[in-house]
């Protein structure tokens, strides 16, 4: 396909309405290679509008630019492998929107991105700390990655069956939320939070167990510390909260507690905004009914980190090395993230994908509906998996491992004690941390 | 006729070396097997020999590794999580696979009589077999959940049997048996018809001969069926340990080995190890810790079970 300089000028007029800059000098000022194409590797939808919309974006790209750019989808499972033998392989796509640890993973295999995150930080009222650890290879200021978005996942609550309970706001203490659970189960409408091998929502919960108690896998330098008082102070208050817990949590897995709270069978968990909507829109009035009556809040704060906490799923984008069009690839980049792009993506997927960038807080989206507001600041709450150290391909294998789900689930089974717990933790993460 | 002879001897010779090389039986049979011996070396011998030398590498998901020997051998020697496994996989196969032949072979027999509809029983039977693993270890999923099982239901909301409901995959040995429930119900088709293509192998002259001689049910059945169903059962129950001892899809499914690591299998570390922990040596020291185990398995099945005595009678040597 040829482009015409008309065409360009067109495609870039309606960009230019919200633009202040006039359209046809994107490919000029950026560089950008003559013939270039490009291919995108991102993970696969889990809100129908967020392939739509990615898609749009991208033709729009294509018309602004004339780089004709395919994006492949690949399901949330094969990822990871594909990004690893795109590294590995040095041939595949140009860009990955991979998974938050991987570019830390292939850092010498990936093109810098300092430039343009630095552009988009100034322009857009600066990167969330949480973003710039994700973006920044470690200890340095060298950008290697651009965060395009992060799933949260705060406390979600049936609002009439906490009142019942005697709450009239979510409490933000750990007394004041294990108080909570207690009178859930008494009135039968208890809470559940996944303690099975659940990659996304066992370690969302652990985590926040942990780190809200003061504890943390490994320290700045990287050396385990999970085996801490503040662990075992956390492991002891897992398991009086584990009491209230609706029976079967330990083998929940990632799924289960989006089908125990549209059941209605609890009345508290943990999950990203994508249940609230699959429950709002649903086509079964009574479950529709159920949306009416969810609302979100902060997991409690508790003396940990001194603010609330919390575990993101983030998607992170990088360029190969391997690219011919390295110029095209970081412009894709940083055109997805302006305003006129990723305010429409954004708004699109209801908020699933959060901002990195502070300006994006004031998006219309998070007027839409006072009750996803929480989400709004997730990267203000956002930890990474193997804080406080840095992200590493151990902190990953940890994770993976369920090193920190196990332990609380072993403590809440009543297989080890909170000390047992948290030594066998410790174990098995040196095994992984080594030098 | 001579003269067409010596003109064709002739052409055939000025063909000279290469029309005699592909002559020459040997060559030809070495060419024809080339297609299939290549294919084998690419997707079977390369890939098998690759795990291998990642086995006794630190390769890592994001960088390539290098040799350390038998460290992650040694390494998992003290992983009680890994012995878990291992212990988990044997119980599993064990468990797992008397349940499919004690069932299995019942099941044949039983479908071995005059029934009504009776090609149409066996295709149904056939049913747990075709069905995609996938789709059946996400039908028990829902069959065992802690909130949503039909078998909870049944017995809690419809006969009032208990007070609660059963949490079949919360705690490590209830688990493991559903699981090993699961992987059997899966197998036991595979089992059925095999041993019933057996059975109908065995002369009904034989059952006459011994009916004649005044054996009964049992007695028939213990001195002609079993061993004229032995060599069969041999591959059978070969074919089956090695199908269980691989088992990864019920047991992802399910439970991704949780809870606490209560049911993971080797194959199931295997790959959380390798692929979602990024660890491929460690991963693949793992697969090849299971070769062992299945040539024991194999040659159990076939050195053993496969010999005349137990094939053809006790005092047949």
């Amino acid at each position: 396909m040829t482009i015409s300089r008309r065409d360009v000028l067109i495609g870039g007029a309606g960009l230019a309405a919200g633009a202040a800059l006039p359209a046809p000098s994107i490919a000029q000022t950026a560089n950008i290679e003559k013939g270039a194409t490009l291919r995108v590797l991102r993970p696969t939808k889990f809100v129908d509008p967020d392939q739509t919309i990615f898609n749009e974006n991208t033709e729009a790209f294509t018309k602004a630019t004339g780089v004709q750019v395919r994006v492949d989808y690949a399901s949330w499972e094969d990822l990871r492998p594909q990004t690893a033998v795109t590294a590995n392989t040095g041939a595949g796509p140009d860009v990955v929107v991979g998974w938050a640890d991987d570019p830390h993973i292939f850092a010498d295999k990936l093109v810098d991105l300092t430039a343009i995150a630095e552009d988009l930080g100034k322009k857009y009222g600066g990167w969330y700390p949480v973003a710039e650890k994700y973006g920044k290879k470690d200890k340095t200021n060298q950008w290697i990655s651009i965060p395009m978005g992060g799933s949260g996942g705060p406390a979600v609550y049936r609002e009439s069956w906490v009142k019942e309970a005697g709450f009239d706001k979510f409490p933000t203490d750990h007394a004041g939320f294990l108080d909570l659970c207690r009178k859930l189960k008494a009135t039968g409408h208890p809470a559940g939070f996944a303690l099975g091998n659940a990659v996304g929502d066992g370690n969302a919960f652990c985590n926040w167990l942990v780190w809200s108690h003061g504890g943390y896998m490994v320290d700045e330098n990287n050396k385990v510390a999970i085996n801490s008082k503040e662990t075992i102070e956390a492991l002891k208050y897992a398991k009086a909260l584990y009491e209230t817990f609706i029976p079967g949590t330990l083998s929940w897995l990632d799924i289960s507690n989006n089908k125990a709270l549209t059941a209605g069978e609890v009345g508290l968990t943990q999950n990203g905004v994508s249940l609230y909507f699959s429950i709002k829109n649903s086509k079964d009035e009574k479950i529709a009914a159920i949306g009416k009556d969810l609302n979100h809040a902060p997991m409690p704060v508790g003396a940990g980190v001194g603010r609330a906490t919390e575990t993101a799923l983030v998607i992170n984008a990088m360029v190969f090395k391997h690219t011919k069009f390295p110029n095209a690839a970081k412009e894709y980049l940083r055109f997805m993230m302006e305003k006129e792009q990723y305010d429409k993506w954004l708004t699109g997927c209801f908020g699933y994908w959060t901002q990195p960038l502070k300006a994006y807080a004031q998006s219309k989206v998070w007027e839409s509906d006072p009750k996803i507001l929480v989400y709004r600041d997730t990267w203000e709450r956002a930890l990474w998996s193997g804080y406080k150290g840095a992200i590493t391909e151990a902190a990953g294998t940890v994770n993976a491992e369920y090193v920190m789900v196990q332990m609380v689930a072993s403590v809440c089974a009543g297989q080890a004690t909170p000390e047992q717990a948290a030594a066998e933790a410790e174990r098995r993460a040196k095994r992984y941390y080594r030098t | 006729m001579t003269i067409a002879a010596e003109a064709r001897a002739g052409h055939q010779f000025s063909h000279g070396w290469l029309t005699r090389l592909f002559d020459y039986k040997p060559f030809l049979v070495f060419i024809c097997l080339l297609p299939a011996l290549g294919l084998l070396l690419v997707f079977l011998s390369y890939p098998l020999g690759l795990g291998v030398w990642l086995a006794f590498t630190d390769t890592r998901i994001g960088r390539a590794g290098y040799f350390i020997g038998f460290e992650n051998f040694q390494s998992l020697w003290h992983d009680p999580v890994f012995i878990t496994s291992v212990w988990n996989t044997l119980l599993y196969t064990g468990v797992a696979t008397v349940g499919k032949f004690a069932l299995g072979l019942w099941l044949a027999l039983l479908l071995n009589n005059h029934l009504p509809f009776k090609s149409l029983l066996r295709a149904l039977i056939l049913v747990p077999w075709i069905v995609p693993t996938v789709l059946s270890a996400i039908a028990f999923w829902w069959i065992y959940d802690p909130q949503f099982s039909i078998i909870s239901y049944i017995l809690v909301d419809v006969l009032g049997w208990r007070d609660t409901y059963i949490d079949f995959l919360g705690a490590p040995w209830p688990a493991r048996f559903s699981l090993i429930a699961a992987n059997i119900w899966r197998g036991i088709p595979f089992v059925a018809i095999s041993l019933l293509a057996g059975l109908q192998t065995i002369s009904p002259a034989l059952y006459e001969a011994a009916m004649l001689d005044g054996a009964n049910a049992w007695q028939r059945f213990r001195h002609v069926t079993l061993p004229m169903l032995m060599p069969i059962l041999a591959v059978v129950l070969t074919f089956s340990v090695l199908f269980t001892f691989t088992d990864f899809q019920l047991v992802y499914a399910i439970t991704r080995g949780g809870p606490i690591n209560s049911t993971h299998l080797m194959a199931t570390l295997a790959f959380q190890r390798g692929i979602p922990g990024g660890q491929l040596g460690e991963g693949a020291a793992i697969a090849v810790a299971m070769i062992p185990f299945l040539v024991m398995a194999t040659l159990f099945s076939y050195f053993a079970l496969a010999r005349r005595k137990w094939q053809q009678g006790e005092d047949n040597d």
